[in-house]
């Protein structure tokens, strides 16, 4: 399987990621590797597996419907690198 | 050219849980910003999340209300993208395992006739936060409180043809979820948000047209609005010989304006994966069986055993079954007052037309059911006249006094049901307006004769001071009268 430059770019602004005109043919190759090894896995017979949602064979435990976290606002906005009237300040969005 | 209107709903319903989805923080509402964030709701690294049980409690009661197969085994997935107020850069949901699988609900139409509307699914998901776009100096402030907490999204299936039908279904899912209290169903405060997916296609076409989604619309009157104003968009533009774009729109209830919010070509590529953070969570028989032993009567049931227990027609047992708390104050109002169809002519009145005055919910009123019961108690044994009842009714509402006898005793609102009395003032009335006898005694107009009766009453309320029995007035004129 190969993956193209439109990809690359479409999975970049996806991941708000910066990539370079330069780096976008390394990352071409990189990825088409990746793709080539998914492809050999796709080859194996799965009709009788069923998907796994999780590699530990477990499931969750649950917790009661209790407060247990108190207010510790002054800390966090501490490392916040903006705040204002307790919010979190961040750059304008505008939908 | 005529038109197939095809509407699906999606709804968010927040849960009404002590806590987040995934953690200790409270849900309250209403608390100073991002004093119940901590650091899982944050995002912090080296947090991970632990579910509420009780969020899984709520949705599994919700579908077993909606006639649901429940997934024994579901799991969560995350749905990436990028949006202030969702610090984890994906909201933590369900895709190929929703806990609620298909079932239905019915609504009740204004012809008389009920129909079955299919739901697809209903899901475990995450609230974000609140972005609050007033200028902080060309920044945006962003409130945490919100995020991560525990919403069901109830997603149905295109089965509905017009607008009555979505609202009629927006509304019995508001009952339902309220009778379940598994949310506290206050749409100004967003506990419901509705998405209405609507397309058109040519009169008896098979096949679909491109739909738009009109997103977050919280209250029933908007979504009614949004859904007519979408649909003669999409009109104008096909008899145009134009198309449709998939598009997300918001719509503005204020101005009665929609907007494109995105469409499908910078349409989101959400990436969904299954959360390694989550493990599948399984539901056993024992806590459904406990699930079920908690729902409470449902409105369909409500309203059943209102028209068999207090004699309500069909259209009556409907408008108070339908929400919980109306249909409380309704039961504690009979308990005192006895007269059922009285006391429902009253809630669906005076009590319906003040709280909606006043914007104000059942829950807020400040009257209680026993207080409007006991009232209507002294109407149905003639204490005292409606007219007086009206008068107690406002000393209740403002809070002059909670005891309704003696507010009849302290306005003198009492009465005279003494036929003695009454016949004595008939007579006094009767002699001093001879013109009017002779008219009403020659006059053989069934109607007219009504009509000209009405004209004695007020003199004789004057005389009475308005304390004489209306009906037993009535009743002594046509005797004296000959009717």
């Amino acid at each position: 399987m190969t993956i193209s430059r439109k990809d690359i770019e479409k999975v970049a602004v996806l991941a708000r990621i910066r990539v370079d005109e330069e780096q976008v043919s390394a990352l071409e190759k990189d990825l088409g590797n990746i793709l080539d090894l998914v492809d050999q896995l796709s080859a194996a017979d799965t009709d009788s597996v069923e998907p796994m949602a999780h590699p530990l064979n477990a499931v969750q435990r649950l917790r009661a419907d209790e407060v247990t976290e108190t207010d510790q606002r002054a800390s966090f906005q501490a490392i916040a690198p903006a705040t204002e009237n307790g919010l979190y300040l961040v750059p304008r969005v505008i939908e | 050219m005529q038109w197939d209107i095809v509407i699906g709903l999606e709804i968010h319903v927040q849960l009404a849980t002590k806590t987040k989805i995934f953690s200790g923080s409270s849900t309250a509402y209403g608390a100073e910003p991002n004093t119940q964030a901590n650091a899982v709701d944050l995002a912090m690294p080296g947090t991970l999340p632990v579910p509420n049980e009780q969020a899984f409690r709520y949705a599994v009661m919700f579908g077993l209300a909606v006639n649901s197969e429940i997934e024994r085994r579901s799991v969560f997935e995350r749905k990436n993208y990028f949006y202030p107020d969702l610090p984890k850069g994906y909201q933590t949901t369900q895709l190929e395992r929703p806990i609620v699988g298909p079932g239905y609900v019915d609504i009740d139409l204004s012809n008389g006739e009920s129909k079955r509307i299919r739901i697809h699914h209903a899901h475990l998901e995450e609230d974000a936060g609140k972005s609050l776009h007033e200028d902080f100096h060309g920044m945006t402030g962003v409130d945490l409180n919100r995020a991560g907490t525990p919403l069901i999204e109830v997603v149905t299936e295109p089965d509905m043809t017009n607008a009555e039908e979505a609202v009629a279904f927006a509304k019995k899912l508001h009952s339902l979820v309220t009778s379940l209290g598994i949310c506290d169903g206050d749409m100004s405060q967003g506990s419901m948000r509705f998405d209405v997916n609507i397309s058109l296609k040519p009169k008896g076409s098979d096949t679909l047209g491109t739909r738009t989604e009109t997103k977050n619309l919280n209250s029933f009157r908007f979504m009614e609005q949004a859904i007519a104003h979408e649909v003669e968009r999409q009109m104008d533009i096909l008899e145009d010989g134009g198309v449709i774009e998939q598009e997300t729109r918001l719509y503005n209830g204020d101005r009665d304006e929609s907007r494109s919010m995105r469409t499908k070509e910078e349409a989101n590529d959400y990436r969904y994966f299954p959360c390694p953070d989550l493990l599948p969570v399984e539901i056993d028989e024992s806590f459904i069986d406990d699930a079920r032993s908690r729902l409470p009567e449902l409105p369909d049931a409500r309203k059943a055993r209102f028209k068999d227990q207090y004699g309500l027609n069909d259209y009556d047992a409907g408008l108070l079954s339908g929400d919980a708390t109306l249909a409380a104050f309704f039961e504690e109002a009979v308990a005192h007052g006895k007269d059922a169809k009285l006391t429902a002519n009253w809630i669906q009145g005076e009590f319906s037309a003040r709280l909606n005055a006043e914007e104000k919910s059942v829950a807020d009123s400040p009257i209680t059911g026993a207080q409007l019961g006991n009232m209507v108690t002294r109407i149905s044994d003639n204490t005292i006249s409606s007219a007086g009842a009206k008068k107690v009714f406002d000393a209740l509402w403002t809070g002059e006094n909670d005891n309704v006898d003696a507010i009849i005793d302290a306005k003198g609102l009492k009465q005279v049901s003494d036929t003695g009395a009454l016949e004595q003032m008939v007579d006094e009335v009767l002699a001093g307006m001879p013109d009017q006898v002779a008219q009403f005694q020659a006059e053989e107009d069934p109607k007219k004769r009504k009509k000209m009766l009405g004209g004695f009453m007020g003199p004789l309320m004057k005389v009475s001071k308005g304390q004489g029995n209306p009906k037993l007035f009535n009743e002594i004129l046509l005797k004296k009268l000959g009717g």
